[in-house]
């Protein structure tokens, strides 16, 4: 058998895949969090509490109101896109005139609110989501067995990416969103309604957040603390991409779950930290992360 | 000036005779530590206007350091402390140094996620104990009193309560918390004034991150056991919530708001369980939105309205 470093290579390849899905989980919530701070200056705290809400809503939609897979990939983030956007209005849009970590304290104190709330009601253990029968199974590629629900995480995240960034970067919409970003005072003078945009851009953030947590239901056990340490990777993986840059988001996303099913092949111990090393020494070598530009 | 002389008298005097008037004396403890805990952060958050989202790396890791030194190794309850908050400082020292290189918002967002990186090596350390943590630390002996008897204890936290108190309103007033107080004001003017504003940065961090490892140093000794909580991120949330619900920027700010934040949790745990961190959630976000002043802050705003 192929070894390399002395492990054999399928289970390289095993881990590559396992980082890959991990690393597709990376750039959604990166991505909603890069859209939502290029846009309010914000820095959602509560992004993981609503991946979590999004993997809660496919389990409590398919355990008690028979809402299949499908449905949910659409209504899960509806719904918490909605939840998100009640949360704007009430309280983050008080806080756009004062300082931006202002908005990343309330946005903590959110995430302890739903996080505390569901851990009240349905306890810290962790529940099952069961593949989509469509998605069981997986291809034999000779050298590996591929699951086909992991490739298809894979997909619809590489494509809900790529599509959120020709939305941005390629369409009449994208283009007043970047204007407003740089400018929101002249932007609304020619009479786009701001508020609004803005309203909608926080619930669309909010809404990549709870279809990763769609995504990972599958995959993962679906728990109220499941997005608590996960916001935390995904900040360093903001900073290392540089904060409100897309396809730095995107990218690095990608890249450090990459390099995070590396280093649990070569050095398991060090997993849990890698992405936080990378983030140490790329704000020595490159303090405004990978992406972005000194200001 | 008058009224300030009059609440210190007060509160001294209530700090001197709590463990008689029935209290439990560990929890007083345990106010104190999170009070020095607070007041160690309120001087970055308060005096510097540095948002550090993970002070639990310097309290936690200073815990169990002491915490092992005197358990494992059989250090004195002083050389444990000291060794706790050596390590506490080079953490600030290397943490700091990369999270100065950015302000606000990133400031924030790095501190946090090198806390992380401290509170997994914690976890898997061998001398941490892990998911149990350390248990049975002794609070061993100081000049020849035993420190195990709680009385003798409370007031040697309160002495170095005291200290640590007294020590960071020299530093706010020194020519150095000066300097910090214009870089809250406007760092661009003050580093075209010539200013190191970096080094200056820096500097406050570290003492930050010191004292804040020397209250978890004593909070390891009077409660006997650290845990991984003491090391995450709910703790590094905590203390913000102390500081700002206090007062940031306020001297007595952080020690009230480290009493009303612990006797809180204290009461709340038994009675609703996990709602606990819900009702911290809803107070966060009250007093984000309508109460950033805190409790010393609006106290001295109305001062100052009537006197003007």
């Amino acid at each position: 058998m192929t070894t390399v470093f002395g492990v054999p290579l399928p289970a390289i390849l095993g881990q590559l895949m396992l980082g890959l899905v991990n690393g597709s989980f990376y750039a959604l919530l990166s991505l909603g969090l890069a859209v939502i701070f290029g846009l309010l200056g914000v820095v959602n705290f509560a992004h993981g509490a609503f991946y979590m809400l999004g993997a809660f809503a496919a389990y409590l939609g398919l355990s008690s109101l028979g809402i299949n897979y499908w449905w949910a990939l659409l209504l899960a983030p509806l719904a918490v896109g909605l939840f998100g956007i009640v949360i704007e209005r009430l309280f983050l849009r008080h806080l756009y005139q004062v300082e931006p970590v202002y908005g990343l304290l309330l946005t903590f104190g959110i995430a302890l609110i739903a996080e505390g709330v569901m851990r009240s009601i349905f306890g810290a253990s962790g529940k099952s989501y069961p593949v989509p029968p469509l998605l069981q199974g997986g291809f034999n590629l000779g050298f590996m067995v591929l699951p086909i629900y992991r490739a298809w995480v894979i997909l619809a995240s590489v494509t809900v990416c790529f599509a959120t960034w020709f939305l941005i970067e390629r369409t009449h919409l994208g283009a007043r969103l970047r204007a407003a970003t740089e400018n929101a005072k002249l932007v609304q003078a020619f009479g786009i309604n701001v508020p609004l945009l803005v309203m909608c851009t926080y619930g669309a953030g909010v809404a990549l957040a709870a279809l990763a947590g769609v995504l990972a239901a599958p995959v993962v056990q679906v728990s109220p603390l499941m997005g608590s340490s996960l916001v935390i990777v995904v900040f360093a993986v903001v900073v290392i991409g540089g904060m409100g840059s897309i396809v730095g988001a995107i990218v690095s996303g990608l890249v450090l779950g990459l390099i995070e099913g590396l280093t649990k092949v070569v050095y398991p111990e060090a997993s849990n930290i890698v992405v936080f090393v990378i983030m140490a020494v790329v704000l020595i070598w490159r303090p405004a992360g990978l992406f972005g530009k000194e200001q | 000036m008058r009224a300030q002389i009059a609440v210190y008298v007060v509160l001294a005097a209530a700090a001197l005779i709590a463990p008689f008037l029935g209290l439990y004396p560990v929890f007083l403890m345990k106010l104190l530590c999170f009070a020095m805990f607070a007041c160690a952060f309120n001087l970055l958050l308060g005096f510097t206007k540095m948002l550090s989202f993970g002070h639990a790396a310097y309290f936690g890791s200073s815990a169990y350091i002491t915490g092992w030194l005197v358990t494992v190794h059989g250090w004195g309850t002083i050389e444990g402390i000291f060794g706790g908050v050596a390590v506490a400082m080079l953490l600030g020292l290397v943490i700091g140094g990369i999270a100065v290189r950015r302000q606000g918002i990133y400031f924030a967002m790095i501190t946090l996620a090198l806390a992380q990186l401290v509170f997994f090596v914690c976890l898997q350390a061998d001398f941490t104990g892990g998911e149990n943590g350390l248990q049975g630390i002794p609070r061993g002996s100081l000049f020849g009193l035993g420190l195990s008897n709680d009385r003798t204890m409370y007031y040697f936290v309160l002495a170095v309560f005291v200290a640590v108190y007294v020590l960071i309103r020299r530093v706010v007033h020194s020519p150095f918390g000066q300097v910090l107080k214009a870089i809250r004001a406007n760092e661009p003017r003050a580093i075209s004034l010539g200013y190191k504003v970096d080094r200056y940065k820096l500097m406050a961090f570290v003492i930050s991150a010191s004292l804040s490892g020397l209250a978890g140093s004593l909070k390891a000794l009077v409660l006997g056991f650290v845990t991984l909580s003491d090391v995450s991120q709910g703790n590094s949330g905590e203390v913000i919530l102390m500081t700002l619900l206090g007062g940031s920027g306020t001297f007595l700010g952080p020690v009230i708001g480290a009493n009303v934040v612990v006797t809180l949790q204290e009461y709340l745990s038994d009675l609703v369980g996990a709602w606990v961190s819900v009702i911290i959630g809803a107070i966060f976000v009250v007093c984000v939105l309508i109460f950033r002043r805190g409790f010393v802050g609006e106290i001295q705003r109305r001062f100052a309205q009537r006197a003007a």
